[in-house]
């Protein structure tokens, strides 16, 4: 019998810091990564900007077999779990292999990888496709090259629903770890800065066509006007709150509550399922939204998304109910890393009593009700966060992270 | 040029697989065996497509899998290669 599953390791690898210390300092600051894309000339592209993880060369950080087989989004992950383990004070090695599971979020893939090799098919013909293409791209890459590298044999998956993934990644590692996991590696990174990846991106038509790295990003805001995107995220280590005692791990929290819903038809005029999935996970935790003492928002920076939020988070907590942040408007939209990244910052909130800040709004939207954190990062006793998440598409997840019981 | 040497072999082979931890690839590694240095069958299969693009000998796959250390697949070039 389970008891709870709490969240003992920190993996961040994100623009604006490289592990949890350094990342929560920047973010408490209220600082931007956001600026000019440097992976390659975006000139010919409308969108121009982008949050970068800058200075992360994956030699240092990853084996060199394994560097030449996978992608940059693969890099980060790997990178990013030697931090969660390093962070949990977890040796694999002293794990029964079986009973540990890798579950990671992907949205993009190995986009990078995979458009060196589009262009040595195009340009000189099929057998110049290297043949690690066959294992970089795809969305389970990352999943598996961290259970390879660690001897993690549980089970193992990969979610792709693009931003909400970070989410459901954590929600089936929580089942994991209910059947029987020892310990589950979660959480999701995203690399897709290339030509290939970024025209993908614009293809939904959400992404900020701004030049002005300060005001690109800016949700919740009157003018806001589309999304920044990123790179890099969070990889966590969840383990059985039992067994993490045992061990005399220390938690940051525990992962209470969760709820997914998918979109109605557009044509339907039915409203969207973040409301319902907010009220899903507060159920699931057994609480009522009283006990929610902030709201990481999921914040697209479009207006009609951010006014379909706010009606949700305004449904529950009431006008200016509750306080409100989207720290990834100093990093931009990281995909499958996004939400999970969310869900580390949420967590060391709990720690620390501090609310990290949005930054860049200059006037609120009128219809967005928020009690919206900008700026500066409010002192502010957080036991439990409430953490929302929407991906392109019709997916909505949400979860509930408390402090720890311990 | 009308040798294959372990030279070529070594930039080929760090071109197409890299370098596992605590390897070097010099001139003493051309009796291990590649799984000993770390390389996997998709290692090979790309160091084998970089051969036929540079050299123009084709290795089939399943010789591909036959050809366990260096020196095998050295010998088993210069015995197809026509001199140029």
């Amino acid at each position: 019998m389970s008891t709870g599953t709490v969240v003992t390791g920190l993996g961040i690898v994100a623009p604006g810091g490289f592990g949890a210390a350094e990342y929560w300092a920047f973010v408490l600051a209220g600082r931007s990564a956001i600026g000019p894309i440097t992976r390659f000339d975006p000139s010919p592209y409308p969108t121009r900007l982008a949050g970068e993880v800058r200075g992360f060369v994956a030699e240092e950080r990853v084996p060199g077999r394994i560097v030449v087989q996978t992608d940059q989004w693969t890099h980060l992950g790997l990178a990013a779990t030697d931090l969660a383990l390093a962070d949990a004070r977890l040796e694999p090695a002293a794990v029964p292999e079986y009973e540990m599971a890798v579950v990671t979020a992907s949205s993009s893939g190995g986009t990078e990888f995979g458009q060196r090799e589009i262009q040595s098919l195009w340009r000189r013909g099929p057998q110049f496709v290297g043949a690690y293409q066959s294992i970089a791209w795809f969305y389970a890459a990352t999943t598996g090259q961290i259970s390879i590298r660690h001897g993690m044999r549980g089970p193992c998956g990969v979610v792709c629903t693009e931003q909400a993934g970070g989410l459901d990644a954590l929600a089936q590692a929580r089942r994991l770890v209910r059947d029987g996991s020892r310990m589950v590696l979660t959480g999701g990174t995203d690399a897709s800065l290339c030509p290939y990846g970024l025209t993908a991106q614009l293809a939904s038509g959400r992404l900020s066509r701004s030049q002005d790295a300060l005001r690109a990003y800016v949700p919740f805001d009157a003018q806001a006007g589309g999304y920044v995107p990123g790179e890099g995220g969070a990889i966590l280590v969840v383990e059985d709150e039992r067994a993490a005692l045992a061990r005399g791990a220390r938690a940051y929290g525990t992962v209470a509550g969760y709820g997914a819903t998918f979109d109605p038809a557009p044509e339907t005029g039915r409203e969207p399922g973040l409301r319902r999935a907010a009220e899903l996970a507060l159920a699931d935790a057994g609480i009522g939204p009283d006990r929610i003492d902030v709201v990481f928002a999921d914040a697209v920076g479009l207006p009609e998304l951010d006014r379909q939020e706010a009606a949700a988070i305004t449904a529950i907590f009431g006008p200016y109910g509750v306080p409100v942040t989207a720290p990834k408007t100093m990093s931009g939209r990281l995909y499958a890393g996004g939400a999970a990244l969310d869900v580390a910052v949420a967590l060391l909130s709990i720690r620390d009593g501090v609310i990290p800040p949005t930054i860049g709004i200059l006037r609120q939207a009128e219809e967005c009700e928020l009690d919206l954190v900008r700026d500066r990062a409010r002192p502010a006793s957080v036991s439990t966060a409430l953490v929302l998440a929407r991906g392109y598409g019709g997916f909505n997840a949400a979860a509930v992270v408390t402090a720890p019981s311990l | 040029m009308d040798q294959f040497t372990i030279d070529h072999l070594i930039r080929l082979l760090r071109s197409a697989g890299g370098v596992a931890d605590g390897v070097e690839l010099n001139a003493g590694i051309v009796d291990e065996a590649y799984t000993d240095l770390g390389y996997d069958s998709l290692a090979l299969l790309e160091m084998s497509a970089k051969i036929q693009q540079e050299f123009g000998v084709a290795i089939p796959d399943e010789d591909v899998t036959e050809l366990k250390t260096p020196r095998q697949t050295i010998d088993y070039l210069n015995d197809r290669m026509s001199p140029i």
